[in-house]
């Protein structure tokens, strides 16, 4: 874990601040002043994840980067809600091109910077898991390979949102989408496919990779601001629930990303030049049925008859995971 | 306006986009209430002053719960915590020490002489209070709050009632009895000591309203067939003697017949004063015993032997007979005719007591219900402006019950005083432990205060329990959960995914946006207090 505790008990770090922590033990988010990169009035739908999510990251990056950044989005959920011409959310240096080409713009900004030898400018890199995974993901891989100095930041809600909810390359196995439907004898998005991009990135061994989640602010602050630190590619992929397409309720966003976590099906680790180094223990196991009976994306589970098949499976990936990433912290 | 080429409308921020009117429901910040304050007989607001407590702002948490209860110091020694009972963070992993932080605040108060200002104006009026125990200095002090001018009668030659003369000092040491009444008296309460009151309507004269609080000093007696040689006294006596300086000889084995908190009190005085061998005898089980728990421990820790479902039989000679009893279907004690022997070279009777109205003289028109005086919702008895509470009255007998009651009274004098009545709170249900968002409390196990050693106990009449330090008691503050009501830990403002929550700086709290609050209601979810809640909007 990359976070230090804090020596205090009433409820220690898990919280975004509290009055008794010295300010500088405070979260970026508790800060009255936070950059709020992502404000008020935008269009994303109650509960968003993403929004969240862009706000946490960019709150941070710009703390780190002392307010200079320029942020490079791709198509998707985040660009549509926040910017319908001629408005804007944004309070960054905000630019947009097309869905597949983020990770290349971006690049491209970096390279100019240099250029001007303003290096004191960073670049960030942004979009969701569609335009991350799939579409561009050419260019990304381009932008790791060539070690172009930008932190990449993935929003992954686990399918296209924006355009109806289709499956995408990081849809999990089950979940029903648009396109995945949860009829037929295999029900919902097919097992065996699709692809985790942190452990794509980490082959790169580009300086750093990070998981993380909403639901674990403090880890997030923590992990954004350590690759702030480094100079070259880096990525990041944060999981945001998103209320709409996975069927859940508004106020349980940040639960579902707790759960997401504390059952094991998603872990939060880094990774530093293609070599994982901490992973932030599961505080409180839950089993995967806890997480996937708030979503309606996997509903067709729990009724009309329980698919244990199917939920067995799902618990075996999350413990192959704890396995994995060392999530119950006994290495 | 010059546009470049191909832009038609200037560029916008989102802010004139108000995305508030998605809403159908809206949060709001609330005061709930906590399980402890619910729980406290004496109404202390007690999630209120461990929060003020918690960033060591200890002279304000003190003024906080002096607000209710004039004696924490007494408090944190012998209040059985019902609030600890109640405290939600049992179900996390153990209750907040909450009785440990009062004695810490109220011995912190005396430590550094913290006083009570007078009240700043003066009603005009002038009201009696007869006894001098928790309730009557507890009323006494609410009234002299409120402005008015208090005189106490008591009969006896030291203040505090029960509080001197039924617990003993190993529980409560006199000289914080005594600074915790000093300073009540000191705010212009005057205590008329060995004086008694023969008849109330008298005083009606000289004072515009009367409380009384006799309390319960009588102890109930029990036919014992005993032989002439039997020493039998009476528990209430014994400690009455006992604080006086003139300990009465209680031989080497003393037997205690009774199962409340006093006959374990006297069972562990008599073992102080020497007795080789304490036995309480009671006829029913520890579970149904009325002694409270911490009580029994602590004397069976010091070597008292409780023989349970036993009565007392015959008593002659340094002998009595004890008789073993089962409890039948409907839980009370039966005879079983198994009969056995113990020494015993005095009995004394702990078996509850009674009011002894005789004090009251001529006030013949007060009723008196099965040995206790019956009071309406305002405390006020059949008579008007008479108003009665603490062991006379039916009720739970414990101090701080007692310190309620006065609390209570005083409020409701005050208010009959003025010819206004009381608005009285609705019931309130406590927030529960499904209530809170458990994730974001660290576990923090509760700090043990420290104890006298059994072996050191027994030799003398040192405190049994030890305070907290202040970094202990500090921690102990900080356990608490908050429950229902904000302590500023900014997660509502964090996890807005609108920025619809403002942040209003230290001790203000935050305010919703209703502007672009879209109503999702992860602010609720992730509030760990559950100090924020739904409501529909119009």
């Amino acid at each position: 874990m990359t976070t230090t505790p804090l020596k205090f008990y009433q409820i220690g770090s898990f919280a975004v601040g509290n009055r008794l922590v010295t300010a500088d033990e405070r979260s970026t988010q508790s800060d009255a002043d936070r950059t709020n990169a992502l404000t008020s009035g935008h269009r994303a739908c109650q509960g968003c994840g993403e929004a969240l999510g862009a706000r946490y990251a960019l709150d941070t990056a710009m703390r780190a980067a002392k307010d200079q950044i320029i942020a490079v989005n791709a198509t998707g959920c985040l660009e549509v809600f926040s910017t319908p011409y001629p408005e804007s959310s944004w309070r960054i240096a905000w630019l947009h091109s097309l869905f597949g080409n983020a990770p290349a713009v971006a690049s491209g900004v970096a390279a100019a910077l240099k250029a001007k030898g303003r290096t004191d400018i960073r670049v960030v890199g942004q979009g969701g898991d569609g335009a991350t995974v799939d579409i561009g993901f050419g260019a990304l891989s381009g932008m790791f390979e060539r070690n172009d100095d930008v932190l990449y930041i993935c929003y992954d809600n686990e399918a296209y949102m924006n355009t109806g909810v289709q499956r995408s390359g990081a849809t999990p196995p089950a979940a029903r989408t648009a396109t995945t439907q949860a009829v037929g004898s295999a029900p919902g998005n097919v097992f065996g496919q699709g692809k985790f991009l942190p452990r794509i990135a980490m082959a790169h061994e580009i300086p750093y990779v990070a998981t993380a989640s909403i639901a674990d602010l403090r880890d997030l602050e923590a992990k954004v601001t350590k690759a702030m630190e480094y100079r070259g590619a880096r990525y990041i992929h944060i999981l945001v629930p998103c209320p709409l397409g996975w069927g859940s309720a508004s106020c349980d966003t940040i639960k579902i990303a707790r759960l997401a976590t504390q059952s094991g099906l998603f872990p939060l680790f880094e990774a530093v030049n293609g070599e994982m180094i901490t992973s932030t223990p599961i505080r409180k196991k839950v089993d995967v049925e806890e997480y996937l009976k708030l979503q309606g994306r996997y509903s067709h589970l729990f009724s009309p008859k329980r698919n244990d098949e199917v939920i067995n499976h799902l618990q075996r990936m999350a413990d192959k995971n704890i396995e994995r990433y060392n999530l119950m912290g006994d290495m | 306006m010059e546009r470049p080429f191909a832009i038609t409308l200037g560029v916008g921020s989102s802010l004139a986009n108000h995305t508030g009117s998605w809403r159908v429901e809206h949060p709001e910040y609330l005061h709930r209430m906590p399980p402890c304050n619910k729980a406290c007989p004496a109404g202390e607001n007690i999630q209120n002053w461990l929060y003020i407590a918690e960033d060591g702002s200890y002279e304000a948490a003190w003024n906080e719960l002096i607000k209710e209860n004039p004696f924490p110091a007494v408090m944190g020694r012998v209040c059985y915590h019902p609030c600890q009972t109640a405290c939600n963070r049992g179900e996390l992993d153990e209750a907040v020490g909450i009785n440990s932080v009062e004695r810490f605040l109220g011995d912190y108060a005396i430590e550094h002489g913290w006083e009570i200002a007078p009240p700043t104006k003066e009603s005009g009026f002038k009201v009696l209070v007869i006894g001098a125990g928790p309730a009557g200095l507890s009323a006494a002090y609410h009234l002299r709050r409120a402005g008015h001018a208090v005189v106490i009668k008591d009969a006896t030659h030291a203040p505090g009632g029960m509080m001197r003369y039924g617990i003993p000092k190993y529980r409560l040491p006199r000289e914080i009895l005594d600074a915790e009444i000093a300073r009540i008296a000191k705010m212009g309460v005057q205590i008329q000591l060995n004086t008694r009151v023969d008849d109330v309507h008298d005083e009606l004269e000289a004072f515009d309203a009367v409380f009384l609080a006799i309390g319960a000093q009588l102890s109930k007696r029990a036919y014992i067939p005993a032989g002439e040689s039997a020493r039998i006294l009476d528990a209430i006596s014994v400690l009455h003697d006992v604080e006086n300086g003139t300990p009465p000889l209680l031989g080497r084995k003393v037997v205690v017949y009774g199962g409340g908190n006093t006959a374990m009190d006297v069972a562990r005085t008599a073992k102080r004063l020497g007795a080789e061998e304490a036995i309480v005898v009671y006829r029913r089980t520890r579970d149904k015993a009325p002694a409270n728990d911490l009580e029994v421990t602590e004397a069976l820790e010091e070597g008292i032997l409780i023989k349970w479902l036993s009565t007392v039989n015959h008593v002659d000679g340094g002998k009595l007979t004890v008789e073993k009893m089962q409890l039948d279907e409907s839980g009370f004690p039966q005879p079983t005719g198994e009969f056995e022997d113990l020494e015993a070279d005095s009995l004394i009777l702990a078996l509850g007591q009674e009011v002894d109205f005789s004090l009251l003289g001529n006030s013949a028109d007060l009723d008196v219900v099965n040995g206790t005086m019956p009071v309406d919702s305002t405390m006020m008895t059949t008579h008007p402006g008479i108003f009665a509470g603490g062991d006379m009255i039916p009720a739970e007998r414990t101090v701080t019950t007692s310190i309620g009651h006065g609390k209570k009274a005083a409020r409701n004098i005050d208010a009959w005083l003025q010819g206004k009545s009381i608005e009285v709170n609705l019931e309130k249900t406590p927030v529960t432990i499904n209530d809170l968002n458990t994730w974001y409390y660290t576990d923090a196990p509760h700090a043990v205060r420290e104890r006298l050693e059994a072996s050191r106990r027994v030799s003398d009449f040192s405190e049994v329990v030890k305070g907290l330090d202040e970094s202990t008691a500090l921690y102990e503050a900080r356990r608490c959960m908050s429950c229902g009501n904000c302590f500023e830990c900014d997660n509502c403002f964090g996890v807005c995914p609108d920025n619809a929550i403002k942040k209003l700086g230290p001790g203000l709290g935050y305010e919703i946006d209703l502007d672009y609050c879209k109503g999702c209601g992860i602010c609720v979810s992730e509030c760990p207090a559950s100090a924020i809640q739904m409501f529909p909007d119009n």
